[in-house]
């Protein structure tokens, strides 16, 4: 008798603390996942999302094709000031970086090609430039504030989201912390 | 005769029937010793009559105004507080024929006069529909809801009557300073009626200028004595009064002038009524309420909310839900409407729960009940006038 | 943990008030009642029972329905709070500095504390949530911890219940009658017309209808839980889209929030009520209140992205034209995209003429695609007009630059240079709305602005939501759950011979009193039942011939 008691005590408080635990779980996960929500879909770890664009000069650019070099990947508009004095300093390590495995992608989000081209022209820019006219790119990255850049290592994955203005020396470490060894 | 015109007589005959239908179950309560004497069941049978042919008319209005406007007459104040008042006098029909009790009826019909009353303050047009209120499921939520609203309404009748006669009015006590405070309140609602009528028969007008919240010029028209302006407001009316204070603009200092006006009045009548009689009004009416049986009340006060809690979740909730997920894209959005009906529905379960497991019965459930019904009031009123959410125009 | 024994025998778990088998009370606090606590019969509520581990004591908290009840005044309270002023997210500010200005400049003091303590967004607070998940909890628990025990307690109940069972009922008479045998038989058939399920124990009978509604308030429950399961399941990636877009007529874009969806903005439509088109019913109300909009409308055409294709690939099929009018959303595989917002009249194109100043002899005319400016407009005969470069939304110079605050053509600007036979090498003019420069000296010639063309922009929010069939059950199961409980009752009548030849009644019903009176009343009269009497309120006794009873 007593030892059939015992049994149940022990299912009893099996039971019981089983129910408590997953709710408490659940709803701790729900919180946390809420409250910390960013809205970012590609988060750092993440494949970077394949994508293809064609730049000014109808070349198509897929990312995937980098696969085993490093892309610094740039999303900016031409009406946007911490682009326009980033954008040089992309320059400068462009030329510095191709050579060495980093590319340089920047994709402009549904501006004309007047426009963009009129801005590659007065910054001398020679780094492809991609207009993502149906904004389908910038949904896939979900894209707010500009310029927002992804460090894509040679492996694909995202190693950095840069969602601010960039100095050179920031621009250098970024793209050697993503060069082919 | 038109459709509207002849809803409108309807609505007319539907509210002397109800006066009429008070004064007789007042006979049927008043007249007898006995409320089971035959004297109190002639009276009553007479009541109950002459309020259903009040309701069948208030139908007949409903049902009219809704084929001129070819939508459902409850997509603006007045026809929904209109709505709401011919669903409380159904639902005291049907707990008359359940309970044959005419204090229900008694108690039940001057609070739909009142809120016919307080309807009718409102702009009676017939308004075409915006786009969002173009569904049927508008037609389907807001029926619903009042139906179940009018349903729980009855619970506070009941309680009230238990209150009236439980309550010891002959010594101080929290409970006899509440139901005074409850007396107030309605008699507040009747100022309301006074203020508005008495201003809109004399065809008072000042017009304003202002600048809104948004820092945009606007205008408006106040149809009472103007005692506080908008935010940098300008009169435009000559001859009219200068308010006496302006507002800063996120308060709307016409809609305050209107409170304040009703209140004013209200506690005018209250204190006329106080020195003429020289009683509490609870006093005065208790004796109305001495023959009801205490039991019965608190019976019908929560077979009331058994009903009607149903009705209510599935017209306040589900149905408004379904309903904002086709016009809002979302089931859910914490408008303050939507809040203040989730907050009744907690509010009645909390209701449930306390009388079922904490043995909550009698004057605690009465208590209740009267709660439950100001918060009904309050998001019908308050919600509508001060908070303006996305029922704004409702 | 000890159990009780009955007088009768039988053996019931510790905590229980009223003998299972027979109804004898059992507890020092059951026996001082005058009437019996019917509430779950009696039976042993499981919490009350074990209180020794830290488990148990957390499982004792959420059992109580006291503590069900503070949950829920304690949400209701938090939920009027936030209607105190307009929540975050109908307040129009982008960022959380934006919102906290904007709540002190409209609301003062006021709001700065409301917005400073996080009132402003009170649903979304993790104590918010909190709650809501300790309601959750205590739906569980106190379900599991009642519902079980009442079930096993009214499966396993006994016809035959001791007289102090009896007495202690509500509804309870007792007395002599002629042939209890015969009224027993008859009171059982007419028990049974009234649809009572009897059964029989030697000499006393067990009188039974709607048990299962007993079971309503854990059906809500189980409603409410799963419907609070569903919220839950938002929280997880891909169970839930909620995006926004605008878009302009002649636009294709892709679907916010949809991978692979394409849309094409081909036309926005506005109406309003006026007396032409109106009711003449509406007259009165147009006159009074003005403008009031009758339909929003957004004609578009959706696309796909075949299988596989990436992001920015332009290859899309074509699936279907819809007009999204609110509450008409366009649905497509599980997506809803709704109409929501709109602007008027963006500028989409302007046209110029290149004329000379002083005879204003225009040269020729150019209309400049805004959303798509062309390098060099030739206007034939020797005339040509360049942009040097071109500001959608010009914001003033900034170092002599000239800005633009947004790619929106909402302020244009445009940098010419205007080649003329005259002055073949050009001349350069700065054009903006109402205003023009010359920044390299005086010019022959300008660029005149003759008109522009408009268009729409269509403001869309797209909608998935996974969970939806999961909170539709709940709500059906909720609502089911409340109708079982509220709108059937579970009576019963004990009828029982005593070995001095009286007849014992008794009666209980968990709501509606006065139908079980009236059902009572048929079977006394019928088969000459003694009388009863309710015995709840000795001060309030209800006289038979109250105003409640039906028979009057």
């Amino acid at each position: 008798m007593s030892q059939e008691r015992d049994h149940k005590r022990k299912k009893r408080m099996f039971v019981r603390t089983a129910i408590l635990v997953v709710l408490a779980a659940a709803i701790i996960y729900t919180i946390i996942t809420n409250v910390t929500a960013t809205g970012d879909i590609v988060e750092v770890g993440d494949t970077a999302p394949d994508f293809v664009l064609t730049d000014m000069d109808g070349n198509a650019h897929k990312l995937s094709d980098y696969r085993g070099e490093g892309v610094f990947l740039n999303f900016w508009g031409t009406w946007c000031g911490p682009c326009k004095r980033e954008m040089p300093y992309m320059e400068e390590m462009y030329k510095e970086f191709e050579q060495k495995g980093v590319h340089v992608l920047a994709v402009n989000i549904a501006e004309s090609d007047f426009k963009v081209k009129s801005f590659a022209d007065t910054y001398g820019l020679t780094f492809p430039i991609v207009i993502d006219k149906t904004n389908s790119v910038r949904d896939a990255y979900n894209i707010r504030p500009l310029p927002t850049t992804f460090l894509v290592g040679p492996d694909g994955k995202v190693k950095k989201i840069i969602k601010q203005e960039m100095t050179g020396d920031q621009i250098r470490e970024h793209m050697e912390s993503i060069m082919p060894s | 005769m038109t459709l509207v015109s002849l809803s409108g007589y309807l609505l007319f005959i539907a509210f002397i029937a109800y006066l009429v239908g008070t004064l007789l179950f007042g006979g049927a309560v008043k007249g007898s010793k006995n409320e089971a004497s035959a004297s109190n069941k002639r009276w009553g049978k007479a009541g109950i009559t002459v309020t259903i042919i009040g309701f069948i008319a208030h139908l007949g209005y409903f049902i009219t105004r809704w084929m001129a406007s070819g939508h459902a007459p409850v997509s603006n104040m007045f026809e929904f507080t209109t709505a709401f008042g011919m669903m409380l006098v159904g639902a005291s029909i049907l707990f008359y024929f359940l309970y044959k009790s005419s204090a229900i009826g008694l108690f039940a019909l001057p609070i739909a006069v009142i809120i016919l009353g307080y309807a009718a303050m409102f702009p009676k047009d017939i308004q075409p529909l915006i786009p969002a209120l173009q569904s049927y499921w508008l037609t389907i939520h807001v029926i619903t809801a009042a139906i179940g609203e009018s349903i729980l309404a009855i619970s506070a009748v009941a309680g009230l009557i238990y209150l009236l006669k439980n309550v010891d009015l002959t010594k101080r006590s929290k409970g006899r300073t509440w139901l005074e405070v409850v007396m107030y309140t309605l008699i507040l609602v009747v100022g309301f009626i006074v203020v508005s009528a008495g201003f809109g028969a004399s065809g008072y007008e000042a017009k304003f200028t202002y600048v809104d919240k948004n820092d945009k010029p606007a205008e408006i028209v106040y149809h009472n004595p103007p005692l506080f302006g908008m935010n940098q407001y300008e009169l435009q009316t000559e001859g009219a009064m200068e308010p006496l204070a302006e507002m800063p603009p996120i308060i709307n200092a016409k809609t305050l002038t209107t409170f304040v006006w009703s209140i004013i009045t209200g506690t005018i009548i209250y204190l006329l009524i106080r020195l003429i009689t020289r009683k509490r009004v609870a006093a005065l009416l208790q004796p109305l309420a001495k023959k009801a049986n205490l039991q019965l009340m608190d019976e019908i006060g929560y077979r009331s909310v058994l009903i009607g809690f149903p009705v209510f979740s599935l017209g306040a909730l589900v149905f408004a839900m379904i309903w904002a997920h086709e016009a809002w894209s979302r089931f859910w959005g914490w408008d303050p409407k939507e809040v203040w009906a989730l907050i009744t529905w907690l509010f009645y379960a909390a209701y449930l729960h306390l009388r079922l497991s904490r043995g909550w019965e009698g004057r605690k459930s009465a208590w209740l009940a009267v709660i439950g019904f100001a918060i009904i009031m309050f998001n019908l009123v308050a919600v509508n006038l001060v908070i303006a959410g996305l029922h704004s125009y409702a | 943990m000890s159990s009780i024994k009955c007088e009768c025998g039988h053996v019931n778990p510790e905590g229980t008030d009223i003998c299972q088998n027979c109804g004898r009370p059992l507890s020092a606090e059951e026996k001082e009642k005058r009437l019996a606590d019917m509430r779950y019969d009696g039976a042993a509520i499981r919490s009350m029972t074990h209180k020794r581990s830290i488990v148990d004591k957390v499982w004792n908290f959420f059992s109580s329905v006291k503590i069900g009840v503070s949950i829920i005044i304690a949400i209701l309270v938090a939920a009027a709070i936030g209607t105190f002023l307009p929540q975050v997210f109908y307040v129009p500010a982008a960022n959380e500095a934006q919102a906290a200005q904007y709540y002190e400049e409209h609301y003062g003091t006021f709001g700065k504390i409301y917005n400073a303590l996080g009132l402003s967004d009170l649903y979304g607070s993790w104590w918010f949530m909190a709650l809501v998940g300790l309601l959750g909890i205590s739906l569980v628990v106190v379900s599991l911890d009642r519902g079980i025990p009442l079930y096993k307690s009214l499966k396993n109940q006994r016809t035959a219940r001791h007289p102090s069972f009896m007495k202690r009922q509500r509804l309870f008479g007792e007395g002599k009658v002629a042939d209890p045998d015969a009224v027993m038989a008859k009171a059982k058939e007419k028990l049974k017309e009234e649809r009572y399920r009897i059964k029989e124990e030697d000499g006393a009978i067990l009188a039974e209808k709607g048990r299962w509604s007993r079971w309503g308030p854990y059906v809500n429950h189980a409603g409410l839980i799963i419907f609070l399961l569903g919220v839950m399941l938002r929280a997880l990636p891909g169970f839930y889209v909620d995006e926004s877009m605008w878009i302009r007529e002649g636009e294709t874009l892709a679907v916010k929030g949809a991978p692979g969806l394409f849309i094409e903005n081909k036309g926005f439509s506005y109406e309003v009520y006026s007396k032409d088109n109106a009711k003449e019913v509406f007259g009165e109300a147009i006159d009074r209140v003005g403008t009031v909009a009758s339909k929003y409308q957004t004609d578009v055409a959706l696309y796909k992205q075949p299988e596989n294709a990436l992001p920015g690939s332009t290859e899309k099929e074509y699936v279907k034209d819809y007009s999204i009018v609110v509450n008409k959303p366009l649905k497509y595989e599980g997506y809803s995209i709704f109409q929501m917002d709109f602007k008027l009249d963006e500028l989409k194109s302007m046209t110029f003429a290149l004329e000379n100043k002083e005879t204003e002899k225009p040269v020729g005319e150019l209309t400049i695609d805004l959303a798509n400016p062309e390098k060099e407009y030739d206007l034939g005969n020797g005339s040509k007009v360049r942009i040097l470069d071109y500001y959608p939304d010009f914001s003033g110079f900034e170092d002599g630059e000239p800005q633009s605050a947004t790619p929106i053509p909402n302020n244009p600007a445009f940098l010419f240079k205007m080649f003329t036979p005259e002055k073949p090498e050009g001349e350069t003019s700065f054009v903006a709305i109402r205003q023009t420069l010359e920044p390299l000296g005086e010019n022959e010639y300008r660029m005149a602005f003759q008109n522009a063309d408009t268009r729409n922009v269509s403001g869309l929010t797209i909608r998935k939501d996974k969970t939806i069939p999961i909170i539709s059950l709940g709500g059906l199961i909720f609502l089911l759950g409340v109708a079982q409980s509220s709108y059937f009752n579970h009576r019963r009548f004990w009828i029982r011979r005593t070995e001095d030849g009286k007849l014992l009644v008794a009666g209980h019903t968990n709501k509606n009193w006065v139908a079980l009176k009236r059902e009572l009343d048929k079977a006394a009269e019928y088969a000459g039942l003694p009388k009863y009497s309710d015995q709840r309120d000795p001060e309030e006794a209800i006289d038979a011939n109250t105003e409640g009873d039906s028979k009057a």
